[in-house]
């Protein structure tokens, strides 16, 4: 066995050798750490996302000019600037317009990700509404619903059922997406990874670790869409 | 109880509507007929606004629909329309599809929406229904469910564009049985139809639309026997043969 070992040349020297391995699972804490806060910015973010999706979907949906039109602008910016830039913006901004008030990274880090990822929902949200035939819309106001109590007891539900997988392929994405907030120091598992392989160059073993992470977090979710996309199609 | 003055309605370019005047007094039992594209749902579907027209005035149980924030809403809680592709709601039950307006717009509490709906169901012969979901059942028995779902708002008014059309030829029966039933009642019912027979046995009264104006309006008797216009008599030799 350990002949075999010693005959695999890159795990001897080089980017994977073995003493790499080891240092970074005897320090396997500070990705974990990292881990930790990577979780916590997808659940607040995907909660922030998901109430700003829904309600913007449902503004750019509506018959209301004004409305579509602030949910459309929103939509469009979001989706057309890169979220690299958008936290570096909240990071460096925020100070300069309320100087003084500090915001931890971890709620920059929220506030990015839900923003950006509530983008992408309404246009998710939007589409499902518009999926729903105008009878449904019809039949409610001939009973006497008004628009808002329309959608709320009648559209909103129908389309939930249409939209969720490509919601959890959402969530997805905003699971590796929180990544980007290792520029700004975040604290994520992408931080800590950096940080600790840029410490001791073990960059090989790290990034695979690190890797496995975000596809330990993904894989469930994305298996998940999977199935309810058969659920949906079946239905 | 439903009047339209001047009513006029243009989609783009085509005007659709051509000064509508009518009166339908309370109880009345008007059917309108007419060759497809003549206006009959848009004309049907300005009475409880679904489509706004584009000047004229709609009053309906004397509140002028047309004018400035109108109480839309209010106004339909009391006038019930059946659709030609029925518009049940897929995500609830048949008890459910029946009950939720009640409950939600008008308030009614729930025991006593249920009570009400069972009794409706009862009376479409859909009782033992009440749990199941629209996609399990027949179109008749759709369409059944939404005149339950309709007369569960005790509406004064019910609307009806082509309620069989979308039926299989053995289902039509089974719904124009439960209409024919409810004309027996005082509610005031304009239906859009193309059912010759039902016209004639459940009108009191039948109007001839004919590209966006009514060029027929009295009884059925007149209208079936006696038509003063060659269009009327063209549709009629087309449509009884
Ligand atoms: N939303 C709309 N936009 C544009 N044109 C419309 C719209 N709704 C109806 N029309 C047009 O108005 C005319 C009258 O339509 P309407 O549906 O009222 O006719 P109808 O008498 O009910 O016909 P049918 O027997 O086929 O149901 C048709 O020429 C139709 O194409
Ligand atoms: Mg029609």
């Amino acid at each position: 066995m350990s002949e075999i070992i010693a005959s695999i040349g890159f795990l001897q020297q080089g980017p994977f050798s073995i003493p790499r391995w080891e240092a970074v699972f005897s320090n396997i804490d500070v990705l974990w750490a990292g881990a930790l806060v990577t979780l916590l910015v997808a659940s607040l973010g995907l909660a922030m996302a998901l109430a700003l999706g829904t309600v913007i979907g449902v503004m750019s949906a509506s018959h209301w000019k004004l409305p579509r039109a602030l949910a459309r602008a929103y939509v469009e910016f979001y989706q057309n600037t890169p979220l690299l830039i958008q936290v570096f913006m909240l990071f460096n901004a925020i100070p300069l317009v309320f100087p003084g008030l500090f915001i931890p990274v971890i709620v920059i880090g929220i506030f990015g990700v839900g923003m950006y990822h509530g983008a992408y929902i309404a246009e998710v949200v939007r589409a499902g509404i518009q999926s729903i035939g105008r009878g449904q819309l019809e039949a409610a106001l001939s009973q006497g619903f008004t628009y808002v109590t329309a959608m709320r007891y009648i559209i909103i539900p129908q389309a939930m059922r249409i939209v969720l997988p490509p919601l959890t392929n959402q969530a997805v994405n905003l699971i590796k997406n929180t990544s980007v907030i290792a520029i700004i120091a975040g604290g994520d598992l992408m931080y800590a990874g950096d940080s600790f392989a840029g410490r001791y160059g073990h960059y090989g073993p790290t990034y695979v670790i690190v890797g496995l992470g975000y596809f330990l977090m993904c894989f469930p979710l994305a298996v998940l869409t999977r199935r309810l996309e058969e659920r949906t199609r079946a239905a | 109880m439903i009047k339209l003055v001047g009513v006029n309605k243009h989609f783009g370019l085509h005007h659709v509507l051509k000064d509508i005047n009518l009166e339908v007094p309370m109880g009345q039992k008007l059917v309108v007929i007419g060759p497809s594209g003549s206006g009959k749902s848009t004309l049907i579907r300005c009475i409880n606004m679904l489509e706004r027209p584009s000047s004229g005035h709609v009053i309906v149980d004397a509140v002028d629909l047309m004018a400035h924030r109108a109480p839309v809403a209010k106004v339909r809680q009391s006038v019930a329309m059946v659709f030609q592709s029925f518009n049940l709601y897929p995500h609830k039950t048949v008890l459910e599809n029946v009950t939720l307006a009640p409950i939600v717009v008008c308030g009614v509490s729930k025991e006593e929406a249920t009570t009400s709906a069972l009794k409706y169901l009862e009376r479409v012969g859909l009782r033992e229904k009440a749990d199941q979901y629209p996609a399990q059942l027949s179109g008749g028995q759709q369409q059944r469910v939404a005149i339950a779902r309709a007369l569960n708002m005790h509406p004064k008014v019910m609307l009806f564009d082509e309620p069989t059309s979308a039926l299989d030829p053995e289902m039509i029966q089974e719904v124009l049985d439960v209409i024919i039933d409810l004309a027996q009642s005082g509610i005031t019912m304009i239906v859009v139809t193309h059912e010759m027979g039902f016209a004639q046995e459940a009108a009191d009264r039948v109007i001839f639309l004919d590209e966006g104006s009514i060029i027929e309006d009295g009884t059925p008797q007149h209208f079936f026997t006696n038509p003063q216009h060659d269009r009327t008599k063209l549709f009629l030799s087309k449509i009884l043969r």
